[in-house]
């Protein structure tokens, strides 16, 4: 091509020799594909619980039946909101020792973590029990919906996080968690921390606000 | 639609496969050809054709509920439709095209497209957009079964509360609706995870956020869009949910529950919604005016920021949707004024597209009469939806045929006329043969007449104050002559589609006897054209270095000092050559997506009629993700064999791998690990 030209190389063939053509298994951003995905997921999750808890602020003034006075019992939730949280400081544990390739030891806090994420569930499980008994039924009113539905919600969502990581160490066990794929624990991590936090969120808004 | 196109092996290298069975239940699928091939493939481009031609059958499906509602309202006093079945009626309509139509085109192009307009070999996770489209799909045909269960939903696609409730609507057409929709919504959360991963971190060397094609950036804010859009609506039917399935209060007005947080909640999820239904096609009037004005976009930053503006204000503006809802003059005013203000980067991008017209050689092509299309009449449509935000002149507007004509002015004469130009604009990439222009040009202006014909008399419907959502009207309104006139149109524009679907099998049997249609019939601009066409399965070989914007013109094309376009390069030599892929990596196909997809409908089933079927499908969705989960997005037997062998491409490798790196691949996440 003539030199008046502002030319450059325009062959596809010179891509394969270009400086940045070496991606070397890297990403873009340098966050893995799959935590940078948990991420997106996560903040979508923001706007569902929001969504939930804008309902709760709505309706937590019931016209009939037990008021959130009348029910909660707030020495027993804060000791299993402890516990939850608790959770979240043997789940750290857990990542810190797939990382330190003490597979032992990830098993056991891993193990812990679901523990502490299942007696969070049984409080929850008797709380709700014992409102039922006190009539507070999940029809009787429009806070007894909404507070069925938000806290339930996020049970839900603990239990699929338990049931996380009971496979996560089942995993392990069977020797298909080499510490390569130790990113598998921080990401399930992530996505406890985050039902953690939500909770420390819902506690403060259903039981400590007056 | 050509479903059986050949194409060359999805599979990268020669290997004899070797049967490879993780959890003993399937085999792993090898299929290249035949069904089997589409049910497990997670190819982003065979998804995306399966996501077009889905959304094509619903479109019929949507037409025809069209045509029954235009015929009901034919004459005065109509008999065609009973006023519960035309309520059924129009609220599948607007279902459909919203949900099962617009969307999921959307997500076609996306899936396509996006991809190798940022030389990637497929999205960040090949399997999880498998899982997406068999979602909808199964989504899309739950919701249509309730026809024959007793009746379709009858609260209009927006269900407002307490109508939605048992009491007003007590058959299963509401349950069928929420139900459906929130399992597509895993579809569009899911899809909308992958996409932005896809983009933020599968960029091919050089493809910096600024050197993006335009539609690449729609699709990213579009998928913004839905990730936080999306949610808010699960929140919702998750409250009618439990309403109307378990008795809850949550619009039970006798228990003090307030309707107007449905009101909002649907809002703040549809205002959203329909930013991300029209981006989609703005993005793509972006690629093809610059193509045939043989100019580069006028304004990129412009375009771009305009388009990321209107994901951010799209957020404040939902209230628009409820003026005379009583939500207070304070409430009205702030939503009046964001509402105008929203008009403004809508607005730059017209006039960008405009400017980007003026002074090229412009080319009328049926893809380029269909862009222009959707510049005038989103324009009139966006001008109708500026009187909206004058509160007391919407108040006047509500809930006639007026609001009914502004929101089709931006759907079918934004969002559709965008997707049928690039439907023609990149059939030939992506079945390697050209729609018959003089066909194409013909459905444009029949869909032009049509479309005018049948929404433009509504304006006028709707100031003379007819009523939407009334099965019926009496003589003597004024109401007779524009809804015969809108009725003629409306067929007229069935008529264009049946074109157009015409055209599709008619170009495919001329294209025998014609020459193969090279990389880039229309002398296109961007990365995407370097691929030979029919996209190989690899897409690129090797990725392409990017640096700037509309890459692949600049390789064909130089300036003169001054400033005279001079071609530098034969396109021949530019584009890329079908190679036989061997050493590029691809992840592999596989049956979990569909059968985790299979199991959600059958949940909904469930909670309908019976637990024990919610039990059953409950137990198919588990079971498939624990098998998902067990088996290897790539098949071990594969990997690595000829990574580095002799004739590896130098550049394939790294992408390869990143194509690999779904959740478990097995070295991927060490590497990352240590980057971290």
């Amino acid at each position: 091509m003539s030199e008046t030209l502002t030319s450059r190389p325009s062959l596809a063939e010179a891509d394969a020799h270009q400086a940045g053509a070496h991606i070397d298994h890297d990403t873009n951003t340098g966050i893995s594909n799959t935590k940078l995905g948990m991420w997106l997921f996560l903040a979508s999750e923001c706007l569902l619980f929001g969504g939930l808890i804008t309902t709760y602020l709505l309706y937590r003034r019931p016209l009939e039946g037990p008021t959130p006075e009348d029910i909660f019992d707030i020495p027993f939730t804060s000791v299993s909101s402890f516990v939850l949280l608790m959770s979240s400081l043997t789940m750290v544990l857990a990542v810190s020792a797939i990382e330190r390739r003490e597979h032992q030891r990830m098993r056991v806090w891993l193990g812990a973590t679901a523990l502490l994420g299942a007696v969070f569930i049984a409080g929850q499980i008797y709380e709700f029990t014992a409102f039922v008994r006190e009539g507070l039924g999940f029809t009787t009113s429009r806070f007894s919906s909404a507070f069925y539905t938000l806290t339930g919600f996020h049970g839900v969502h603990v239990t699929i996080g338990i049931i996380m990581l009971v496979s996560l160490v089942l995993l392990s066990m069977r020797g298909k968690l080499p510490e390569h794929r130790s990113e598998t624990v921080e990401i399930v991590g992530l996505y406890w921390h985050f039902v953690d936090v939500v909770w420390v969120v819902i506690f403060a808004v259903v039981y400590l606000i007056p | 639609m050509a479903l059986t196109e050949e194409r060359p092996l999805a599979l990268p290298s020669g290997d004899v496969e070797t049967d490879y069975s993780p959890t003993g239940v399937f085999t792993r699928p090898t299929a290249n050809t035949g069904w089997r091939s589409w049910i497990t493939t997670v190819d982003h481009k065979k998804i995306g054709i399966m996501y077009g031609a889905t959304a094509i059958l619903f479109l019929i499906i949507g037409g025809l509920e069209a045509l029954l509602i235009r015929l009901q309202l034919w004459s005065p006093n109509g008999t065609l439709l009973s006023a519960d079945l035309y309520n059924q009626v129009y609220t599948m309509h607007g279902t459909t095209m919203v949900f099962l139509v617009v969307m999921p085109i959307g997500a076609a192009f996306a899936n396509y497209l996006m991809p190798l307009q940022i030389g990637a070999r497929d999205v960040a996770f090949p399997r999880i957009n498998a899982f997406s489209f068999w979602v909808y799909a199964f989504a899309g045909i739950f919701i249509n079964t309730s026809w024959f269960l007793g009746g379709a939903a009858d609260g209009g696609w927006f269900m407002y509360a307490p109508n939605s409730g048992v009491v007003f609507s007590p058959t299963h057409g509401i349950d069928f609706w929420n139900i459906g929709l929130l399992i597509a919504g895993i579809a569009s959360l899911t899809g909308a995870v992958n996409l932005i991963v896809t983009v933020l971190n599968m960029r091919a060397p050089g493809m910096t956020l600024m050197r993006m094609p335009v539609f690449t950036w729609m699709t990213l804010v579009t998928q913004f869009l839905l990730l936080f859009a999306i949610p808010v609506l699960t929140s919702a039917q998750v409250l009618l949910l439990m309403d109307r399935a378990y008795d809850a209060n949550f619009f039970n007005v006798a228990k003090g529950a307030n309707p107007l947080l449905w009101e909002h909640l649907f809002w703040v999820f549809g205002h959203p919604e329909v930013y991300l239904m029209i981006l989609p096609a703005f993005g793509l009037v972006s690629e093809m005016l610059p193509t045939f004005a043989r100019k580069p976009i006028f304004g990129y930053p412009f375009i771009v920021f305009s388009g990321v503006a209107i994901g951010f204000m799209g957020w404040g503006v939902w209230a628009h949707h409820m003026f005379v809802s009583g939500i207070g003059p304070i409430s009205v005013t702030t939503f009046s004024l964001t509402t105008m203000f929203i008009a403004v980067p809508t607005g730059v991008k017209i006039l960008n597209w405009t400017a980007t017209m003026w002074g090229g050689k412009l080319r009328f092509t049926a893809p380029m009469l269909f862009s222009i299309g959707l510049v005038t009449m989103f324009t009139i449509g966006g001008l109708s939806g500026v009187m909206h935000s004058v509160a007391p002149m919407d108040t006047q507007q509500t809930d006639t045929y007026f609001i009914v004509a502004h929101f089709h002015y931006v759907l079918f004469g934004g969002a559709f006329f965008g997707f049928m130009g690039a439907f023609y604009f990149y059939w030939p990439k992506a079945f390697g043969y050209m729609l018959n222009e003089t066909l194409g040009k013909t459905n444009f202006w029949l869909m032009l007449l049509g479309f005018n014909l049948t929404f433009a008399p509504m304006h006028v419907l709707g100031l003379q104050g007819m009523s939407r959502r009334i099965y019926t009207y009496s003589a003597g309104y004024g109401f007779e002559v524009w809804n015969k006139v809108a009725t003629v149109g409306a067929f007229i524009l069935a008529s264009s589609v049946a074109l157009f679907i015409f055209n599709i099998f008619y170009s495919k049997a001329k294209a025998k006897n014609l020459p193969p249609v090279g990389a880039d019939p229309w002398d296109a601009r961007t990365i995407e054209w370097m691929t030979p066409s029919p996209v190989p399965a690899y897409n690129f070989d090797p990725i392409p270095t990017v640096t700037r914007v509309d890459e692949f013109w600049y390789r064909k094309y130089g300036e003169t000092k001054d400033g005279k376009l001079v071609r530098i390069a034969k396109t021949e030599d530019v584009v890329q050559k079908r190679t036989d892929g061997k050493g590029i990596h691809l992840p592999s196909p596989s049956y979990w997506p569909i059968v985790v997809a299979f199991g959600l409908p059958i949940v909904g089933y469930g909670i309908i009629y019976s637990l024990w079927l919610a039990l059953i499908g409950g137990i198919i969705v588990v079971g498939g993700i624990y098998g998902w989960v067990m088996e290897p997005p790539d098949d071990p037997d594969l990997a690595h064999d000829d990574d580095h062998g002799p004739e590896s491409h130098s550049s394939s490798d790294g992408a390869a791998h990143e194509v690999a790196s779904e959740s478990e691949s097995s070295t991927q996440a060490k590497e990352v690990e240590t980057v971290v």
